[in-house]
């Protein structure tokens, strides 16, 4: 019995991995950038959600009207301002710029609000559960898990139904030909990254709800996320969903094994998955 | 051999020189000093061998000196072998270790290539901490006698480790030069420039990447070796440091000039510099650097020594083949 409730708790941790995972698989998807900062960027937003929530006495999910927003311009002023020159053929720059991002956010951070762990309150969701037979299920993970399924079905309607996705296929496809075409591609960039920090901040809110966090917890964040969108394979948000589950009830078994064993469990599916299957589980990307 | 190397040797020959008699002139603390920036300048140049040439992006080197840290470890407590065997046993082990994780890594593509690195170190780190042999989570010390056996005295086995860094700092440093003007180093130089064309004139990318990773491994595995016989206790957390084998070495390279043999000293002359000056401001340090990384990345991405070699056009160690009138 304690395999099969390891199983439902990992299922629901995935849903918080894809959250994780989607922000980084969307810019990848659109301008092959890989964003090293990206966990730290969680973090930050889950700063952002604490100071938000102490100035305003929010709720912190309510907190995500102001953090959502706020975390999309960072995003789109980065892209605008330092990615875009950085992108090319050659692919050093963009990964050492961020690289150097994710060192001046941590230590920024700790700079700000010391090494203290934090958490946000989220009240009685916390610890309300819901009883499946033998099995309890805990809201807050339930929401979590609901709230990545709506957010992936959301950004594939955006890519497919609307014409800022057609931009931003067309750009992902052939970014000199969209540009002929009279398409912005550095704008379109930059809306992407705008787009993949406000994933970003519902990720930092999520986990700041649900765990402590310091602000050195970027990158443990940002290893899930990668292992995630790897195991469910490059460029489909679905895969990337299911990688987030597979890795989810991976750490959930190994923790059942010995709670030691909990990570490198995830780390050790990873590896098996790029063995055997190295394009991941549901691959859409040539 | 042309002049400028004759000249370049000549220096370098004369600098080594004056670096080994330092136990002479130097006193303790400066020793551990030149120490330290040697180990370094070994890994910057490695570090730099495998993203500036071979366009690795490792982010995962801390797993080869964290592996060095624990054989000699190994070695010492479970072997009962002398401290020096560790050496060569790291060199394999380290090696072994970086040929298996290429298999497997190489499927990544790039950016994703980096973080895969990242993962396959954090596994490494895990795998050690749960080794209760080696003292956990906690780890463990070099024995006493273990250490006696380096040298009887305790300044003689500072002087050894000295001498064990030194030849390590410059031997990576001749020996990347050395491969960057063979003939493999040519092929490591058109994959730099142009890794299309580099195909097309017969380079096998995939094996020079493959030897490239596994020999900056293998030897930066020995690196760790030293530094963990000269620290006598290996912990986890130590011995795969991202911060300290990684992020220091990369902002090193970056800051020098990265794809530049120069670039390794102009960068750890740089990051000791700034050390000794902002050491004490500990998290603004880092900041400093990190600013100062992503800066030289967005305008000039040869890093300083870039910016040096176009303004004046010098060449220190020069690895570039002019046509002679014959």
């Amino acid at each position: 019995m304690a395999y099969v409730d390891a199983v439902v708790q990992g299922i629901l941790l995935g849903g918080l991995y894809a959250l994780f995972a989607t922000g980084l698989s969307l810019i990848f998807g659109v301008m092959r950038l890989v964003n090293i900062a990206h966990g730290d960027f969680i973090v930050l937003g889950a700063y952002l959600a604490l100071v938000v929530v102490q100035a305003t006495g929010l709720h912190p999910f309510a907190s995500l009207i102001l953090v959502v927003p706020l975390m999309a311009g960072i995003g789109y002023a980065i892209q605008r301002g330092l990615l875009n020159r950085t992108l090319g053929p050659n692919l050093l720059p963009p990964i050492l710029v961020t690289f150097g991002l994710a060192v001046v956010i941590q230590n920024g951070l700790l700079t700000l609000f010391s090494t203290d762990t934090r958490r946000l309150a989220a009240g009685p969701i916390e610890t309300a559960s819901l009883s499946l037979g033998p099995i309890s299920v805990g809201w807050l993970p339930l929401a979590t898990f609901a709230v990545a399924v709506v957010l992936i079905l959301g950004l594939e309607l955006l890519f497919y139904r609307t014409a800022m996705g057609r931009a931003f296929r067309a750009t992902t496809d052939d970014a000199e030909m969209a540009r002929a075409m009279g398409v912005n591609t550095r704008h379109v960039h930059a809306l992407a990254m705008a787009l993949s920090f406000a994933v970003i901040a519902i990720a930092g809110v999520f986990l700041a709800a649900r765990s402590n966090f310091d602000p050195f917890s970027g990158p443990a964040r940002l290893i899930f996320g990668f292992e995630a969108v790897i195991i469910g394979g490059l460029g489909s948000l679905w895969g990337t969903l299911a990688g987030g589950v597979v890795l989810g009830v991976a750490q959930a078994l190994g923790a059942q094994i010995s709670p030691q064993f909990q990570i490198l469990a995830g780390h050790l599916v990873f590896f098996l998955i790029l063995a055997v299957r190295p394009r991941g589980l549901f691959p859409r990307m040539e | 051999m042309s002049k400028s190397v004759i000249r370049v040797s000549l220096l370098l020959a004369v600098v080594t020189l004056i670096l080994a008699l330092a136990p002479l002139w130097a006193g303790r603390s400066d020793l551990r000093l030149i120490g330290e920036i040697m180990a370094y300048l070994a890994l910057a140049v490695l570090w730099n061998l495998l993203a500036g040439y071979a366009g690795l992006m490792s982010v995962g080197q801390q797993a080869f000196v964290g592996l060095g840290g624990y054989m000699l470890m190994i070695s010492t407590v479970m072997l009962g072998l002398p401290p020096l065997a560790a050496l060569p046993l790291a060199f394999v082990l380290a090696g072994l270790v970086a040929a298996g994780f290429a298999r497997l890594l190489f499927r990544l593509e790039g950016a994703y290539f980096a973080i895969g690195t990242w993962v396959a170190a954090e596994s490494v780190a895990l795998v050690f901490a749960g080794i209760p042999a080696l003292g956990g989570g906690a780890g463990m010390s070099l024995p006493t006698d273990a250490v006696r056996s380096i040298a009887a005295s305790r300044e003689m086995r500072e002087f050894v480790i000295y001498w064990l860094m030194l030849g390590l700092g410059i031997g990576t440093l001749v020996g990347a030069w050395t491969l960057i003007r063979s003939k493999p180093g040519l092929a490591l130089m058109a994959l730099r420039d142009n890794p299309v064309a580099a195909v097309s004139v017969g380079v096998n990318i995939q094996r020079i990447r493959f030897w490239t990773y596994v020999l900056v491994a293998a030897i930066t595995g020995v690196i760790g070796a030293i530094i963990f016989l000269q620290k006598l206790r290996v912990s986890p957390q130590a011995a795969f440091s991202l911060q300290d084998w990684t992020v220091a070495v990369i902002f090193i390279v970056v800051i020098g000039g990265i794809g530049r043999i120069e670039g390794a000293i102009v960068g750890t002359a740089v990051y000791f510099l700034l050390r000794e000056i902002l050491g004490d401001y500990g998290v603004t340090y880092l900041i400093v650097l990190g600013v100062v990384a992503i800066l030289v990345v967005s305008f000039s991405s040869g890093g300083i020594w870039g910016l040096i070699e176009r303004r004046f056009g010098w060449s220190l160690m020069p690895t570039a083949r002019r046509m002679t009138d014959r």
